[in-house]
């Protein structure tokens, strides 16, 4: 074990990745002797050689274009798209290409080594286009994997489980946690499965669910509801596609409540999706409406941020609101 | 560290203006239009067998375009895209590479995957979308793919095999294979952003790849006046720093030279080649398109009597390698079983509702294997709804 941040922990992934498996590359814009704007790739070129660690020019739709071809060939590479703000580019290569790859010819050819990593989310004064966090766009593709870790721990397992799935993963880093988040880490290999959420806290009176950097905010929450004798239960989806139902389900009938908190603007965000079937799965069970605390439906505002966030504040007066219901 | 290695210009003190079309990229062509070599020319090693293969391997492909259009007319089947025109472009650049080299396609080179083996069987399971079909049936005719071929599967969006092939061939490179990567595109996917982001990222990172834009003179409706201002695609690759071949798409020989050079350089030199082969789309877009709105039958003639497939068989006859009589009989046998295999073809059923789950990852998750169930049970409700599956989910 030893302390690492998260972005020491997501370089300590790729570097056991590239350590065990030759076919594992690392790309992207400054990810080479600079070792990416963020660090993460730092000293992976003088380790494993330019050939495996380079920079890319400047074109995220080739860079996924690229990296789509290398995993069709048999490759595993790690592409990474500087912020998740400029992922657009790249939007139909990943949408219309990855996505379809294997399903389109039949299981002839696949990307399934594809690895894309990509920093997401506010909270560090980023204004519109340093901020966003556009999972939902991608959740709507079937095909992917989309993965969000919490903390230094989650990101190492979760990147080394991605980078060796059969299936192209796209593995979204909560930004603002990079420097922030700092934990015990093992400095050898381990996985955490994909697609299965984590009970982070268990709790009787209500659900929290939230995936990446919010879990941070929905904890912050959930220890001002203790204080008035409140009970909350925390999941982490850690993967939102495919993501884990049966976990929140099973936690919702326990509890019959639930607050959705994420960072994306609130229409169409994926909690909509985590609401639409919970009250399927559970309507029974529910004590009050599903309630979700997201961004506001604006551009991500700069002078605004602190407002526009939806911040454990306003994750605590939803709790508030579902009990009162 | 890698350092600034842009060559620093030279200085002038007036204003200088390049002229946009002071680059003029000359055309390659070893026949003229009645197959006849020019004078002097080194025409490329090609053996009797292969050159009869390349012969067979367009007549096939023009019958089965031919065939295929009609089809589409009758209601057989729902689309077709014809290479009609383009023949030797395809199948000339196909029979220059390895067997190993990877070809990828944009949806007009049915003939480079003819000349790999591609059975008319295979053609016709996947323009029927029948249980038999390697692509399960997933996607509109003529998005072939074949791993054992060496030829990706098709995908519609235009250019996104661009950036894909350079992809592909640095992982070539990278497992010190010797082979390389072909893809072809038209003159309308080059305006595309993956064909500027491909080439550029293949030129940089020096992969073994060889993009060969059919300019075939039109996208859809759209002629190359109204899609480029320049002298073609041709010129892109120099600015690229990228060596580049123009080549008459409509002279097999030139192609297979042109293709067999490129291929020497990407491999053995690691130095990615844009080939521009001048062609032109002798029948519509697809079969969802007129050509006698947007063009005129004078502009058809005149690439009519420089027909890829009349030209090659006028060497051939020259050369003695086959005589008119046996050019015909094959044709006609062709025809035959192409008409035999569609007839089989049609009768399979589409595949198993089971696949429709299939492939969307390596294993089915459990929310699509719930989907699966709840579709089932609706089809075993209205089995006359859904007549080509609900047999199979009794």
């Amino acid at each position: 074990m030893a302390k690492m941040n998260l972005l020491q922990a997501i370089n300590s992934a790729l570097d056991v990745a590239m350590a065990k498996n030759e076919k594992v590359t690392v790309f992207g814009e400054d990810v080479g002797h600079f070792g990416g704007v963020f660090r993460a790739t730092s000293g992976l070129q003088e380790k494993y050689g330019r050939s495996r660690c380079f920079n890319t020019p400047l074109v995220e739709q080739g860079i996924i274009g690229f990296a789509n071809g290398l995993a069709s060939q048999g490759g595993l590479p790690v592409a990474e798209i500087q912020f998740g703000d400029y992922i657009f580019p790249a939007f139909d290569q990943i949408v219309n290409e990855t996505a379809k790859f294997r399903y389109r010819s039949g299981n002839e050819f696949d990307v399934g080594g594809l690895t894309i990593r990509t920093p997401y989310g506010g909270g560090i004064h980023g204004g519109h286009y340093h901020s966003q966090s556009p999972e939902a766009y991608f959740a709507h593709t079937p095909g992917l994997k989309i993965v969000i870790p919490r903390n230094p721990y989650e990101a190492k397992g979760l990147l080394l489980s991605a980078i060796f799935d059969p299936n192209p993963v796209l593995f979204m880093e909560p930004k603002r946690m990079y420097r922030a988040a700092v934990g015990e880490v093992p400095e050898e290999e381990y996985t955490i499965p994909l697609g299965k959420a984590e009970v982070v806290k268990e709790g009787s009176d209500i659900t929290l669910v939230g995936w990446g950097a919010q879990i941070e905010v929905i904890e912050k929450a959930a220890e001002l509801a203790e204080k008035d004798g409140v009970s909350c239960e925390i999941i982490d989806l850690r993967s939102i596609l495919p993501w884990d139902a049966d976990t929140v389900a099973e936690s919702v009938m326990k509890t019959g409540r639930l607050v959705i908190s994420q960072e994306a603007p609130h229409t169409m965000a994926f909690g909509s999706e985590v609401a639409a079937t919970i009250q399927e799965k559970a309507f029974l069970y529910l004590e009050s409406p599903i309630a979700r605390v997201s961004g506001l439906d604006t551009p991500y505002p700069l002078a605004h941020e602190k407002e526009y966030m939806a911040d454990h504040l306003k994750t605590y007066e939803a709790i508030k609101r579902s009990l009162n219901y | 560290m890698a350092t600034q290695t842009t060559k620093q210009p030279d200085v002038v003190t007036s204003v200088e203006v390049i002229d946009g079309h002071a680059l003029r990229i000359p055309m390659f062509q070893l026949l003229d239009k009645d197959g006849k070599p020019h004078e002097g020319v080194t025409l490329p090693e090609i053996d009797k067998d292969l050159a009869l293969k390349m012969f067979s391997t367009m007549q096939f492909i023009r019958v089965l375009d031919e065939r295929m259009i009609a089809a589409q007319r009758q209601g057989r089947i729902s689309f077709y895209l014809s290479s009609l025109g383009e023949e030797a472009a395809s199948i000339g650049s196909a029979a220059a590479l390895k067997f190993d080299d990877m070809i990828m396609g944009q949806y007009r080179e049915q003939g480079s995957l003819a000349f790999r083996g591609f059975t008319i069987k295979q053609f016709m399971n996947q323009l029927f979308s029948n249980a038999e079909d390697l692509g399960k049936g997933r996607q509109m005719p003529v998005h072939y793919g074949c791993a054992d071929l060496n030829f990706m599967t098709i995908s519609s969006p235009l250019g996104t095999q661009i950036p894909q092939a350079t992809g592909y061939a640095y992982g070539q490179k990278h497992e010190d294979s010797g082979l390389c990567t072909l893809v072809y595109f038209g003159e309308g996917a080059a305006s595309e952003g993956d064909f500027h982001a491909g080439l550029n990222m293949a030129s940089v990172l020096k992969v073994p790849a060889i993009f060969f834009c059919r300019n075939n003179g039109y996208a859809i409706s759209t002629p190359i006046s109204e899609q480029l201002a320049g002298d073609g695609i041709a010129p892109r690759g120099v600015g690229y720093g990228m060596k580049t071949i123009r080549v008459d798409g409509n002279d097999i020989l030139a192609v297979y030279a042109a293709t067999q050079e490129a291929r020497r350089l990407a491999v053995e030199e690691n130095e990615p080649v844009l080939i521009e082969a001048m062609s032109y789309r002798m029948a519509g877009h697809s079969t969802s398109d007129d050509p006698t709105g947007y063009r005129t039958r004078d502009e058809e003639q005149a690439w009519r009597d420089k027909c890829p497939l009349k030209r090659f068989r006028n060497y051939l006859l020259s050369k003695g390698w086959i005589n008119e009589d046996d050019a015909d009989a094959q044709q006609q046998e062709v025809k035959e079983a192409v008409l035999a295999a569609l007839k089989e073809a049609e009768k399979v059923p589409v595949p198993h509702i089971d696949e429709i789950i299939n492939d969307v990852y390596d294993t089915p998750t459990e929310q699509l294997k719930e989907q699966l169930e709840q579709l089932k049970e609706h089809v075993r409700k209205y089995p006359d709804a859904y007549p080509k599956t609900s047999e199979g989910v009794k």
